[in-house]
């Protein structure tokens, strides 16, 4: 189906060096990012989805840093590791918000309060693009047109605090568009959303992406917006992935047993079972104290005693694109 | 022996009729009030022993205002809150005076969205959960320390920790002090407002479960108010839609789910993520947003987004009705309208 790499994460590290304590907060995480598809990360709070594609943008703050691994960005013919370049250097800027965008939860996130939105807009397309202001403001307004906001032409000139949240979610996106970047990366973009506002957004998303060809990163925990608007899937576990498959294989046949276990644990809407929901045993371990081994051996129902606290899985391939970090499944898949 | 009893249908908790609060909207030097937020707008409802009501709707619809006013959180502006005390008297709880307050909230609790702005800081478990039996005169001493270590065990958490801050604790636990604070009294009905929203997936599941188990045990009544549809459909046998601050539509669980008849149901229903990929979107994307409740709509306040809307819509408001047994719905169209549910 065309699976052309558009960048490729490998190894990735990303450590806090707190007083406390190191943080692992992305450890040794490893996938793909193709051309024009939607790759769908999920996890609970404090998996490192988030710090992931801060990474990749390298707008990790300190005292975190990128301790190792590649982010090996396919830029036209050349290959350009992201993860190797100083954050303040003018290559990282030419990409960040030109070819490689974000849009966060928060849209105040991304907006500055004393500014119109307008005017930040028009900032951002003059930064990346050779155009007159008037150009750029010509630019700004089908933006917003395009993201479904009501009057552009009026809207442009008010501030953030004028317009409700789905309002600056959607002058949030336009702006994060508005340079018609290959990669967009979307943290939770829709989760502090009510549903018929989440459905618009996503509806605008999706098209937005069709007509750009561009690539989606959709960071969110929820895994019923993965199952709609996502082709592949990773699932993190404490800054780690365990499992990448694509979206049918992954709700219908889940590898690893993190993976099973959080499909089960979730209320589904449709046919009606007052069948008992299955948690996920015991709790997301300190981040000072992370297991030995697999990281989810203490959770788990397959944990096999002086294996799996012992021996740490690495991802391994079970065919057709898809990979599980599991000692006690990852061959059996593959048989 | 007592299967003839079992069979009858419980008796009414709860009953609202007619709920309205309406904000004031003061402008000028003087602050004249120059037109009112009808925040909650004539809403009727009812929740039998041992039940759960879920109640539902956008930000901004009044569901939370609705329940406040049912514990008298803040007064309600018109309407009856009838509530069954354990003699079988129906009692209004909107005409009780501030001092009968306290026995009322013996019987009715809340549990809150926020499990870390809803428990002070400076004080121990054994202070949050033991302050309503305090405040009530209920126990003290030896006494309180040791209910509470019993209702710690209840929800979950270990006893030892009586003496800890909530700064020890992760967002579940937190939560789970919270219910284990609203059930300290042994209440009749308990409010919960969002109670799941704020916590990861995995945990939702563990307390949603205790949930379910701490309403059989205590025979508890759930007023459930939330968002999220797939959390509602599994914990509550009835649902209430709320818009603008009225109720549109009302009936069973599954019948709503399944077979809504209000245009603003079948909406929420398709824009729901479904967890199957192969279900991806027959999603009715609405267009425009939540009017504001200052300045609603003429007519059927949902007529603007509604894509059935008729002339009659926009001039006339629709009044609740009942088009099969058990299922409320305030629509013109309610039974010329054949609308999709959930996919079963």
């Amino acid at each position: 189906m065309g699976n052309e790499v558009l960048l490729e994460v490998k190894n990735l590290r990303t450590y806090f060096f707190l007083d406390e304590g190191t943080v692992k907060s992305v450890d040794g995480a490893s996938f793909d990012i193709y051309r024009g598809q939607t790759l769908g990360v999920v996890g609970e709070s404090g998996c490192g989805k988030s710090v992931t594609a801060r990474s990749i943008l390298r707008i990790v703050d300190p005292p975190g840093r990128i301790v190792e691994g590649q982010i090996l960005y396919h830029r036209g013919r050349e290959v350009v590791d992201l993860a190797r370049l100083d954050p303040r250097s003018d290559v990282i800027r030419s990409i960040r918000g030109a070819e490689i965008a974000m849009i966060f939860q928060e849209p105040m996130t991304s907006f500055s309060p004393v500014h119109t939105i307008g005017n930040q807009i028009i900032e951002a397309i003059r930064l990346h693009q050779d155009v007159s202001k008037a150009q750029a403001r010509e630019q700004a307004i089908a933006m917003l047109h395009r993201v479904g906001m009501p009057q552009p032409e009026r809207r442009i000139d008010e501030y953030p605090h004028q317009l409700s949240g789905g309002m600056r979610q959607r002058a949030m996106i336009a702006m994060a568009l508005s340079c018609r970047p290959k990669l967009l990366l979307a943290d939770e973009p829709t989760t502090a959303l009510d549903v018929t506002t989440q459905a618009q957004i996503l509806e605008i998303l999706t098209s937005l992406q069709r007509e750009m060809g561009m690539a989606t990163v959709m960071i969110t925990h929820d895994l019923g917006v993965v199952a709609e608007v996502a082709q592949w899937v990773v699932v993190m576990y404490l800054g780690r992935v365990v499992e990448v498959a694509d979206v049918r294989s992954l709700f219908h046949d889940p590898r690893h047993p993190y993976t099973q276990a959080l499909l089960q644990s979730i209320p589904k809407v449709g046919r009606r079972s007052r069948a008992r929901l299955q948690p996920v045993r015991g709790m997301v371990p300190n981040p000072y104290n992370r297991p030995r081994g697999c990281l989810f051996h203490p959770r788990c129902p397959l944990s096999q005693p002086g294996l799996c606290d012992v021996v740490t899985p690495e991802l391994v391939p079970l065919g057709e694109g898809r990979q599980v970090s599991c000692l006690r499944c990852g061959r059996g898949g593959q048989a | 022996m007592i299967q003839p009893a079992r069979l009858a249908q419980p008796p009414t908790l709860l009953e609202v009729i007619n709920l309205s609060k309406h904000f004031p909207i003061r402008r000028g030097i003087l602050r004249r009030t120059v037109g009112y937020v009808k925040a909650v707008d004539g809403v009727s409802f009812r929740i039998k022993e041992g039940e759960t009501l879920g109640l539902v709707g956008e930000s901004g619809c009044g569901k939370t205002t609705t329940s406040r006013c049912i514990l008298r959180a803040i007064d309600p502006s018109g309407g009856q809150v009838l509530f069954r005390q354990a003699d079988g008297r129906m009692v209004d709880v909107t005409k009780l005076a501030e001092s009968e307050l306290k026995g009322l909230w013996r019987n009715m609790q809340m549990i809150f969205q926020d499990p870390y702005s809803s428990l002070n800081p400076r004080m121990t478990l054994l202070e949050i959960v033991g302050e309503p039996l305090l405040v009530q005169g209920v126990a003290r001493g030896k006494e309180l320390e040791d209910r509470v270590a019993e209702l710690l065990r209840r929800v979950g958490l270990r006893p030892e920790y009586l003496r800890r801050y909530p700064h020890a604790f992760s967002g579940g636990e937190r939560q789970r002090i919270g219910i284990a604070r609203a059930l300290a009294l042994h209440p009749r009905l308990v409010v919960a407002d969002e109670p799941v929203s704020a916590l990861d997936v995995s945990v939702r599941a563990q307390i949603l479960n205790l949930l379910e188990d701490l309403q059989e045990e205590f025979h508890l009544t759930y007023l459930f108010v939330a968002h999220d549809l797939s959390v509602v459909q599994h914990i509550c046998d009835h649902v209430a839609v709320m818009y603008v601050g009225k109720l549109v539509e009302m009936a069973e669980t599954e019948e709503l789910y399944f077979h809504p008849r209000h245009p603003y149901t079948e909406a929420l229903m398709s824009a729901v993520p479904k967890t199957d990929p192969d279900l991806r979107s027959q999603r009715i994307v609405l267009e425009g947003e939540v009017p504001d409740p200052g300045n609603p709509p003429t007519g059927c306040y949902f007529h603007p987004r509604c894509r059935y809307a008729l002339e009659q819509c926009r001039s006339e408001p629709p009044r609740l009705s009942e088009v099969a047994p058990g299922h409320v719905v305030s629509c013109h169209r309610a039974l010329e309208l054949s609308l999709r549910g959930v996919p079963e």
